[in-house]
């Protein structure tokens, strides 16, 4: 019983704190903060699709010295991002990519009894963890200098349907509505237990923690409906658009589209 | 599950992208004729609520512990195509906002998880629970195969993707350019994971919050359960027409077999009648049906003091008004049955009468 409400509380708590420091990181005053938002979604979408399709690792390098360089200027600590991006991504990526130094077939670099190491095998392993490594910085770097709620009208430039948009933007919301009450729900049952629960109860408490919380968000989803049809909802959908590129916005882009065409031109 | 970017190229995210591409614009065009005004909040709601149930920290038997993707929940509870979109909302908002998942990736993790999953966990419960009633354990089940074969169907898509990566992207050096490892890694190394620990946590999260509603919420396993009754209509119905048909259809079949009975040779031990034992050639069948035992003389007494007790109207399924013997024992099964159903008609009525 301890060990998984204490998990799930911890887990939902750093959600929580992530996204409050995130959105207070957003508004604060730093280089791509000013950035308009539009530019900044298509420059660092650019960016992440150039790493993705760069074949040269000394690219993919330079666009993470380059994420590097934005999130020092948009005073984004490097602590941060080393224990939300660059640890888990490493460790993740790393348990997947390492083993592929021995099991790649290829020119040997070394050997220790019947353990190689070949050339393609660190080459492959180098190309994927520095790619989901660059990519992960600046997917942040685009959160953590944008509200969230600005990313979701600059996907408008996309051609992203305006209801998704929409869909997108109430759900952010409500992920924090219904994160509050899960862990008031946690926190309920953690003050009411003595002792410890057995596996099977736990798994049982689980379940209805679930289901009591889909059933509470249907509920929420009712109310909300009717709320925004007393306001006169007919079903479309209107986007208030207050961006307006200036003549730093278009610099941006020129920066953005330059380091986007010298990365591909080093890559083919 | 949750593929972050560099791992698959970026011909598979664009093929991934157009791939779920008509799947969203399906999705969104039947739930807005079915929702209506009530699409944005639903689906808005829906997919906050799966995004936090994703993060439950759930105890797996072992010991261990595991995150479910709620997939099956969300098909069963909306149906296919708004799960399509509650579950690719959550993903995108997991990858974008939370980077759990790449941004180029979102299109594969999202035809993995809420196509696939969304579409082959709405049919595995569809097809396992068939007409059963809302309040039925068969949902448990039905709920429990659809999350696990859903989520493991996903598994399997994204280590196909993963696996063909070095077959079709590597350098000059032979180095692989995405996810490293061919078929026949990939595919072993995401499914034992997933057949294990995640299958199992989507295995419990779906059976549980089923059951839950089961108990608490029936009312919201009903889009999916098109037919299906309540436990307390069930009972209700179960003398009707519908829920006896094969019955009825069973009883009908027999009926028309009975005058196969004629074609039975020998007779039956102990069915003799009193003048049986005077005929040889019943003696010789007696006798058969007996091991060879010789039978007596001439019936028991009791036998013969005891066979005028009761003479039946359709003395050996053979009425005397009749010359044919094969519809003489249609016409008496169907008296026979016809009797036994009224008398339990008759008594249910009673009982139903003497209920309060």
């Amino acid at each position: 019983m301890k060990s998984f409400v204490e998990r799930t509380l911890r887990g939902l708590l750093t959600t929580a704190e992530y996204a409050a420091t995130a959105e207070q990181m957003a508004i604060s005053r730093g280089a791509l903060q000013r950035v308009d938002p539009r530019v900044k979604v298509a420059g660092i979408l650019g960016l992440i699709v150039t790493a993705v399709a760069s074949r040269r690792l000394a690219a993919i390098g330079g666009l993470f010295v380059l994420a590097l360089i934005l999130a020092m200027v948009s005073r984004i600590p490097l602590g941060r991002l080393g224990v939300w991006v660059w640890t888990p991504v490493l460790l993740f990526t790393g348990a997947i990519g390492v083993p592929a130094i021995f099991l790649t077939p290829g020119r040997a670099v070394a050997a220790w009894g019947g353990i190689v190491l070949t050339e393609p095998g660190i080459r492959g392993a180098a190309f994927l963890i520095s790619r989901a490594e660059t990519a992960a910085t600046l997917s942040a770097l685009l959160v953590l200098t944008t509200p969230w709620p600005w990313v979701l009208k600059a996907l408008r430039i996309f051609r992203c349907p305006l209801v998704m948009v929409a869909i997108l933007g109430m759900t952010y919301r409500y992920i924090f509505v219904i994160l509050q009450t899960a862990l008031d729900m946690f926190e309920s049952r953690k003050s009411r237990t003595v002792g410890v629960l057995a596996a099977s109860e736990r798994r049982r408490l689980a379940a209805s923690t679930a289901g009591v919380l889909l059933s509470k968000s249907l509920l929420l989803a009712g109310d909300v409906h009717l709320a925004m049809r007393s306001r006169g909802f007919q079903g479309e959908v209107y986007l208030l658009q207050d961006f307006r590129a200036v003549a730093a916005d278009w610099c941006w882009l020129a920066g953005f589209a330059a380091v986007v065409l010298v990365a591909l031109r080093m890559s083919f | 599950m949750h593929i972050p970017d560099g791992y698959l190229s970026p011909a598979t995210c664009a093929a991934l992208y157009a791939g779920s591409a008509p799947f969203w614009y399906v999705a969104l065009q039947r739930t807005k004729r079915l929702l209506n005004t009530q699409m944005l909040p639903l689906i808005s709601v829906f997919a906050a609520a799966s995004f936090i149930v994703m993060m439950f920290n759930l105890p797996l038997p072992g010991g261990t512990t595991g995150h479910a993707v709620g997939v099956a929940v969300a098909a069963i509870v909306l149906g296919p195509w708004s799960s399509i979109l509650a579950i690719s909302i959550a993903l995108t908002i997991q990858a974008v906002f939370f980077g759990d998942g790449g941004i180029t990736a979102l299109g594969a993790n999202c035809f993995n998880m809420a196509i696939i999953g969304s579409l082959s966990a709405y049919a595995i419960y569809r097809l396992v629970a068939g007409r059963s009633a809302i309040e039925s354990p068969r949902r448990i089940w039905a709920a429990a195969l659809a999350g696990y074969f859903s989520i493991n169907l996903a598994a399997l898509a994204a280590g196909i993707e993963f696996g063909i990566q070095p077959l079709l992207y590597h350098d000059a050096t032979g180095a692989p350019l995405y996810a490293p490892y061919p078929l026949r890694i990939a595919i072993p190394a995401m499914m034992i994971g997933h057949l294990t620990i995640a299958g199992l946590a989507e295995m419990i999260i779906s059976a549980g919050v089923v059951s839950y509603f089961q108990r608490a919420e029936p009312s919201l396993l009903r889009s999916t359960a098109p037919g299906a009754p309540s436990s307390a209509e069930g009972y209700q119905k179960a003398g009707g027409w519908r829920t006896t048909r094969p019955l009825w259809i069973a009883l009908a079949v027999l009926l028309v077999l009975t005058p196969l009975g004629i074609l039975a040779v020998g007779s039956a031990w102990g069915e003799w009648a009193p003048e049986d034992f005077a005929n040889p050639a019943m003696r010789q069948q007696i006798a058969a049906a007996s091991g060879q035992a010789t039978p007596p003389a001439a019936a028991p007494q009791g036998l013969r003091n005891l066979a005028s007790f009761w003479t039946a109207p359709m003395p050996r399924y053979a009425p005397p008004f009749l010359k044919n013997p094969a519809f003489g024992y249609l016409l008496s099964a169907m008296a026979g049955s016809g009797l036994i159903l009224l008398v339990f008609l008759l008594a249910g009525q009673a009982l139903q009468r003497r209920a309060p």
